[in-house]
């Protein structure tokens, strides 16, 4: 393949070059995601991630002590003082400007002195101190309020993925979601290994037909199934449960299964099951003795398909599981938090990447059976 | 801890009474008609008449209730009312093709069909060719294959922020909108703005199915005979003729292939339409529509019937597989 590209150098750094965009392109959306979800909240909602390593400008509100406070007022020399720091709340930063009044939050610099309708001064230090100053006694039951302009360094923290597991439910839902899709894994490839190897090695009437089916049914739309297995669950009192979204989902996972698997066990080598026939072994002892073994790859492939449709699926949970506590899976979750946490990105983006995780880490190691799965699967 | 406990015991439970059936129904068979006694050829004989049925009955169990039942049940709920009781003949099918909403579906449903298969099959075949040439292609073809992994409803998530919007006098947090301010341009609410929000939801399948052409169509390039494309360069073809002349056609068989999934993909798209907009501001689909109809509407017949509706659109795939099953055995 080289040689044909290979002569002009300019071409070469325009491959490099158009590659390099179509990354660039393709991660992106999931890097601004996982940068996001380590963000402090408050610099998250009034700036873009792109800027999480530069300083945010953020404004704060805050109220200096109620003079009536005992102890919140003391003198100096001929004033009456209230001091304090506007981050005494919490929070850090480079004070910029400050204000008295929200019509104009950033009315003075730092340093300066305004000077309210009773005489009151009030000033701010860049370091965030404040100081209100006045020459008699202050009264009242509530604090002066300081509007202040802060240029915050990037803050990362893990406190969104603290709040996503423990109190938004992800933590369960995790569970749940692990409860359906370890057993929708396994049993449909049980279940078609061994109809793989009835289709593809023993004689019996009616074969063609049934190969021919289960072509036919790879690509029936599942939206076909769910309201009459609704109506049937309802009717035989399985209900919403988890042996019922695992059957489901074997069931719709099925027909691919056995189609690779079948595919994949018919060109095995035709000697190894003869002999072992002639041998005396029976069509069970040589499925579990010598096909499962050689169809390792195989198995592999559909399990990590299988696994991953499992793991992301949303409709088939949404239909046949329960919208609790026990049965809410991740997907399901975060659906109810687009609804309900809509602006939250805080929220949202450490949810998003809890329930991400797993299949890319299957994903990335993996990889080489997912694809050898895919171009069983698809090229004929 | 105890949810896991629960959790690992029914997944036990599941997964070893699968393998029990397949285990003792063997053995039982074996105890019936015992291989090595008087009658070892007639026993071996009927066992063998038996065994593929206990090999395939909970497949094809599992596919006739699954699949093939649901099919049948589909058509006759069709022809009832909301809770599938009173017969009603054709009035779903009359009440559908009236529906504003199907009409929607529909309109919307073919742009997804035509955009989205074109465009995941065109990236990926890009993909594809330019990642075959550089060393670091392997790694290159990873990270674009990467949201494969990703749930639709994930997708979901990371789109939506990205097309985030502000009031026009703070700074934008979406990525979109921010290039547009920053390019002097006023941001916008991407997936209110009626017909184009269409093409904003498509990005997403897009950007998911991109991977798996360009791995199918990657493998496919891969197998052409090196002999064409020295021929064609010996012939002074330049690297773009090679691939528009001898590589593309090649691989027509393949590229149908890609096209054919990842139309039938779309045909069932749900969740991104679900979680993007609901439907809302003219993004209606399909297979939204129908869930729709069947949660929020509680109209089994009426959703019955747009499932219909889909089934009927993959029919001439699904016959066509069959064909080309049919040739390959």
């Amino acid at each position: 393949m080289e040689g044909i590209a290979g002569r002009k150098p300019a071409l070469i750094w325009a491959v490099h070059l158009s590659v390099v965009l179509l990354v660039v392109l393709w991660t992106l959306p999931t890097f601004g995601l996982l940068v996001s979800s380590f963000r402090d909240k408050d610099q998250l909602s009034v700036s873009g991630w792109w800027t999480s390593l530069t300083s945010t400008e953020r404004n704060l509100v805050v109220r200096a002590p109620a003079p009536d406070d005992k102890g919140a007022q003391r003198q100096e020399g001929a004033f009456h003082v209230i001091t304090g720091n506007v981050f005494d709340g919490g929070g850090a930063g480079a004070v910029s400007a400050f204000g008295v009044s929200s019509q104009d939050p950033s009315a003075f610099a730092v340093g300066e002195t305004a000077v309210l309708k009773d005489g009151e001064r009030v000033s701010v230090t860049e370091t965030g101190d404040f100081r209100i100053e006045a020459d008699q006694p202050m009264t009242g039951k509530r604090g002066q309020r300081l509007f202040v302009t802060v240029l915050e360094p990037p803050l990362f923290t893990l406190d969104n993925y603290r709040t996503v597991l423990l109190s938004e439910g992800i933590g369960r839902s995790f569970i749940n979601t692990l409860t359906v899709t370890i057993p929708a894994t396994i049993i449909p490839i049980l279940i078609a290994a061994f109809a793989g190897y009835a289709l593809a090695w023993m004689r019996f009437p009616g074969r063609t037909f049934l190969v021919a089916m289960v072509v036919g049914l790879i690509v029936v739309p599942l939206q076909m199934s769910l309201i009459p297995l609704l109506r049937l669950y309802t009717d035989i009192g399985i209900g919403k449960s988890y042996v019922g979204i695992w059957l489901a989902h074997t069931g719709f996972g099925l027909p691919l299964a056995i189609y690779l698997l079948r595919n994949y066990i018919k060109g095995l080598p035709k000697e190894i099951i003869e002999s072992a026939r002639v041998d005396g072994a029976s069509d069970f002892e040589i499925f579990v003795k010598i096909v499962l073994p050689l169809s390792f790859p195989a198995l592999a492939s559909f399990a990590i398909f299988q696994f991953l449709w499992v793991w992301n699926d949303l409709l088939v949970a949404t239909v046949f599981l329960g919208n609790n506590e026990e049965q809410l899976v991740m997907t399901g979750r975060l659906r109810e938090l687009l609804g309900s946490r809509g602006g939250n990105w805080e929220i949202l983006t450490a949810s998003a990447f809890v329930s991400i995780a797993v299949p890319l880490a299957v994903f990335f190691a993996l990889q080489r059976y997912l694809v050898r799965g895919l171009l069983a699967g698809s090229v004929k | 801890m105890e949810q896991l406990l629960v959790a690992l015991g029914s997944m036990a439970l599941g997964v070893g009474a699968c393998a029990l059936y397949f285990w003792g129904s063997n053995r039982l068979l074996d105890l019936v008609f015992p291989a090595r006694s008087a009658h070892a050829a007639a026993n071996i004989r009927r066992a063998n008449l038996i065994r593929p049925w206990l090999f395939l009955g909970p497949a094809v169990i599992i596919l006739t209730v699954y699949l093939v039942y649901p099919v049948l049940n589909s058509i006759w709920l069709s022809l009832h009312g909301r809770t599938g009781e009173e017969f009603v003949g054709l009035d779903n099918y009359v009440w559908l093709f009236g529906d504003d909403g199907f009409r929607e579906s529909i309109r919307n449903n073919l742009l997804w069909l035509v955009v989205v298969p074109a465009a995941s099959t065109f990236f990926g075949l890009i993909a594809a060719a330019l990642t075959d040439r550089i060393a670091w292609g392997n790694i290159a073809k990873s990270l674009i294959f990467m949201p494969m992994a990703i749930s639709f409803i994930g997708a979901s998530v990371i789109w939506k922020f990205i097309y985030d919007v502000r009031a026009a006098d703070v700074e934008q947090i979406g990525l979109l909108n921010a290039i547009v301010v920053a390019l002097g341009g006023a941001p916008q609410a991407w997936i209110a703005l009626p017909f184009w929000n269409n093409f904003f939801l498509m990005v997403i399948l897009i950007w998911i199915q991109t991977g798996f052409a360009m791995v199918i169509l990657s493998a496919a390039l891969r197998g052409i005979p090196e002999e064409t494309v020295e021929a064609a360069v010996l012939d002074g073809a330049n690297p773009l003729q090679i691939f528009l002349k001898i590589k593309v056609p090649q691989i027509w068989g393949t590229i149908a292939v890609v096209w054919t999934t990842i139309t039938i993909l779309v045909l069932k798209v749900f969740d991104i339409v679900l979680a993007m907009t609901n439907g809302q501001w003219g993004t209606q689909v399909l297979a939204n529509f129908m869930f729709d109809w069947m949660f929020r509407g509680l109209d089994f017949g009426r959703a019955a019937t747009i499932a219909l509706v889909i089934m009927a659109l993959v029919v001439p795939i699904m016959i066509w597989n069959i064909r080309e099953a049919q040739k390959d055995a």
